[in-house]
């Protein structure tokens, strides 16, 4: 990734988790990888002041307590948090899961390969774009107000 | 691109046109490049034909008429076009463009390279991730 902020993971199973963080780990990307278990425990993280806000959010869609639909409806109606970019990986293929995040305006969906070598060449693709693309300061406020209210990306 | 449908470039210089043009052709993407050299055209475009509109679009930011940050939020404002990925590809290195489109939910912003080398690898990771990536339409 550009930067070194962590990268956040919103995954409830934990053999998924480590596949994603053993999967970095070969690619040697450096940032810090925090876990959380569904989207309320990420809103948590992302709300907490004393946290370094992450460069991205890697989700999962089908989470108990909060899936990551409900999670990036919350998000992107969030003045603080709309800016993160949100990557969907996933297993899902559904048609209106694709359509429904693409429309809360996620920056990329992730069907998860089976196959590690597979998923190993797919975050790798994912680490050289975010690489390549600019990231959001997320600490500097926005000092354009009618552009916050204007933008409705969500 | 994963899709077949075409790629929207919005830039109001025309060489930037032809530097892209020739970086696909050179990759081998084979999507139709439409351009449009104002954010005002390219919304009109992307009105009449929301049914076969692009898998993404390019865009520029500093233009005549509409710039880049106040179309993208005109595109993420309506219902009916919101789900178009939209990658900035610009010049500018400044933090306040850069904060005025992640909070319009661009989907990257890549700072164009000086070289042309460059700027065909960086066209080279663009087309891998979109390719990778599901987009929000099914295939025309």
């Amino acid at each position: 990734m550009r930067d070194y902020k962590p990268i956040l993971l919103l995954e409830d199973d934990t053999v998924d988790a480590m596949t994603v963080k053993r999967a970095l780990r070969d690619l040697k990307v450096t940032n810090p990888l925090v876990r959380v278990a569904n989207g309320e425990e990420a809103l948590v993280y992302l709300r907490d002041e004393t946290k370094t806000k992450p460069c991205v959010i890697l989700l999962d869609l089908n989470m108990p307590k909060m899936n990551g639909i409900e999670f990036l409806k919350i998000a992107k109606a969030d003045d603080k948090l709309r800016r993160i970019p949100a990557i969907v990986l996933t297993t899902s293929k559904d048609d209106q899961d694709r359509f429904a995040t693409f429309q809360l305006s996620i920056a990329g969906f992730i069907v998860k390969p089976v196959d590690y070598i597979k998923f190993v060449e797919a975050m790798k693709i994912v680490n050289l774009y975010w690489t390549l693309s600019e990231l959001p300061n997320t600490e500097q406020e926005n000092t354009d107000a009618k552009l916050t209210t204007d933008t409705a990306c969500r | 691109m994963r899709s077949s449908r075409p790629i929207l470039l919005v830039d109001d210089d025309n060489a930037e046109m032809m530097t892209v043009k020739r970086a696909l052709d050179e990759l081998n993407v084979h999507n139709e490049l439409v351009h449009h050299l104002d954010g005002e055209n390219a919304l009109n475009y992307l009105r009449n034909n929301a049914d076969k509109g692009p898998c993404v679009i390019l865009l520029d930011l500093n233009m005549p008429k509409m710039n880049g940050v106040d179309f993208l939020a005109a595109v993420k404002a309506n219902a009916k076009l919101k789900q178009i990925p939209i990658i900035i590809l610009t010049v500018s290195d400044d933090e306040d463009d850069k904060i005025k489109c992640f909070e319009s939910c661009a989907a990257g912003y890549i700072v164009k390279p000086a070289t042309y080398e460059e700027f065909i690898k960086a066209m080279d990771t663009l087309d891998a991730y979109w390719t990778l990536s599901e987009l929000p339409f099914p295939d025309a």
